[in-house]
């Protein structure tokens, strides 16, 4: 077991109804990590955060975050508990203000919502003066630190993020990953789901790849990266999936 | 000018008009939240308003008998917080149990839910027209003269005053809860995206409550408004508003409240307006046929911009 563990899947095993996506899946993170879990389409990587979330059925297996069980909780109990998540797609109130999707991430919050939001516009400068304009207005990247700030807001122990990157230019990509980087060296675990291998591992401590469902690989960062079975089978010649 | 085109036109077409779009404004806020935020069509909508300008009717008849002379709408304070409870009871043991079931389940139970409420009415009340309010309604006299010495003649009777008033207060009241207030944000949210509300910590429940307690508010005030404006209930009142207010709700676009209201005017306006003899000296189109243009612009809405005048959402 590793020190100082945040978030823990032990043995999962999970899916949608009948069907069951994952199979044995071990999982943890530490207090400073930035962890990734990579693999090809079809893995079960989002899956893997849909069941932190409580978001679908869990067959077998628990999940801790920090010493307490979250196995089964339902999705809004386990977000007040201090797990931040960032979904893939549709992640900001297209029609809510940038401060309003931020307000809306603090939901249970009982003061210092000002605090907060000043906190928030240092980490995610882009942010500050776009602060009255819809959420729906905004580029993909600076929409993705919109989510991401909403999930910050109710001071998350863990963030989890699900493609962060997805379907941003390799600007915005950068961009993010280093946004990434900044919160992660303010204190907040990470642990995210990614299709841009290769990078996720250059800025990850771990990582696990994950292959139909089960754990096939883990490893640090770099090792991973440099790992010639897993180059050979998810980062490519051209370095990334 | 005034005296061959705008005075019949403004004071017997135009005012009217745009009392029953107040009416359908406020009725269909609550059928357009109810759309956005529990994604179905509320059959028993109308039948909330229906009962709430009975239950006035009622307050009215207890206020008389206890020696106090009740304007309709001191009857319809305690009226709408009724309106209201009977909105949040319905939902919670009529429409909860199918959350997360298909969609067309819990819109039968609406429909269900509408028979059931009209008939506890016809029980409870009697199944024939009760007058509500007695009498001619004069138009307000100081109006009148204050617009005649400009050469410009208003007849607006109090009632249609009040209905002005009334909506315009409440419109102001609804824009600030949406706007300004975190559970108003909430319903703007939960609206917007549900799943995303639920994995960012919202309390999805509260937030349907709420949405009863505005939605229902709001059916209460169109009942009451309506029964001031006909001047008599009867039990099928609402089911005839359905129509209009869900033709308000598309063509404002679903799930935009703000839309909702500007479709509620214009279908009011169009529904007046479209029985003025336009050309000729016969109304363009007999007033029987009103609820047909309600129906048209429903139909035609759907057929070139499904999505309503102000981008709502499409199922």
């Amino acid at each position: 077991m590793l020190q100082n563990r945040i978030l823990a899947v032990e043995n999962l095993f999970a899916g949608y109804g009948e069907t069951e996506i994952l199979h044995d899946i071990n999982i943890e993170v530490a207090g400073h990590e930035i962890v990734s879990i990579i693999g090809p389409n079809g893995a079960g990587k989002s899956t893997v955060m849909k069941a932190i979330l409580g978001i679908l059925n869990i067959n077998r297996g628990s999940i801790f975050l920090e010493s307490k069980q979250i196995t089964g909780v339902k999705p809004s109990d386990v977000v007040k508990l201090g797990v931040g998540y960032v979904p893939q797609t549709d992640n900001v109130f297209v029609s809510l203000t940038v401060q309003e999707n931020l307000e809306m991430g603090a939901w249970t919050l009982r003061s210092g919502l000002e605090k907060k939001f000043d906190e928030m516009y240092t980490l995610f400068p882009d942010l500050s003066d776009k602060r009255f304009q819809a959420a729906g207005q905004l580029s993909g990247g600076q929409r993705q630190m919109v989510a991401m700030a909403k999930a910050l807001m109710l001071d998350a122990k863990i963030l989890l993020l699900d493609e962060p990157t997805a379907g941003l230019s390799p600007k915005f990509r950068h961009e993010i990953f280093s946004t990434i980087q900044r919160i992660n060296e303010s204190g907040m675990p990470i642990l995210m789901v990614e299709q841009n291998a290769k990078q996720a591992l250059q800025i990850s401590h771990r990582g696990y790849v994950l292959v139909d469902g089960s754990n096939r690989h883990t490893g640090t960062g770099t090792g991973l990266s440099s790992d010639p079975e897993v180059a050979r089978m998810f980062l490519g010649s051209r370095g990334s999936v | 000018m005034w005296e061959s085109f705008g005075f019949e036109f403004i004071n017997f077409y135009f005012i009217p008009g745009l009392v029953l779009g107040c009416i359908y404004a406020l009725g269909a806020i609550g059928i357009t939240l109810t759309f956005g935020i529990l994604r179905f069509a509320n059959f028993s909508h109308g039948e909330i308003m229906m009962t709430s300008s009975y239950l006035t009717w009622e307050f009215i008849m207890i206020f008389t008998s206890l020696g106090i002379l009740a304007h309709p709408l001191i009857g319809a304070i305690p009226a709408s917080i009724c309106a209201i409870l009977l909105a949040l009871f319905v939902d919670r043991f009529f429409y909860k149990p199918f959350r997360n079931a298909p969609t067309i389940m819990i819109v039968i139970a609406s429909f269900g839910m509408m028979l059931i409420i009209r008939s506890m009415v016809q029980v409870i009340w009697g199944p024939n027209q009760l007058t509500f309010v007695k009498g001619i309604a004069k138009p307000n006299e100081y109006i009148r003269d204050l617009t005649a010495s400009f050469d410009f003649m208003l007849l607006i009777p109090n009632k249609h005053f009040s209905i002005l008033i009334g909506t315009v207060l409440i419109m102001l009241l609804f824009n600030y809860l949406l706007s300004s207030t975190k559970i108003g944000k909430g319903m703007r949210a939960v609206s917007d995206n549900p799943d995303l509300a639920k994995v960012s910590g919202i309390d999805v429940e509260n937030i349907i409550k709420a949405t009863w307690i505005v939605g229902g508010f709001c059916a209460a005030a169109a009942g009451v408004f309506l029964a001031m404006d006909t001047q008599f209930i009867e039990s099928t009142m609402g089911f005839r508003m359905l129509l209009p207010m869900f033709a308000a709700a598309i063509l404002g676009g679903i799930g935009r409240p703000f839309g909702a209201v500007a479709g509620g005017l214009i279908i009011g306006l169009a529904e007046e307006l479209s029985a003025y003899p336009w050309f000729g000296d016969g109304p363009v189109i007999s007033p029987g046929y009103k609820s047909g243009v309600a129906f048209s612009i429903m139909v035609l809405m759907l057929i070139i911009k499904p999505s309503g005048l102000f981008k709502g959402k499409v199922f």
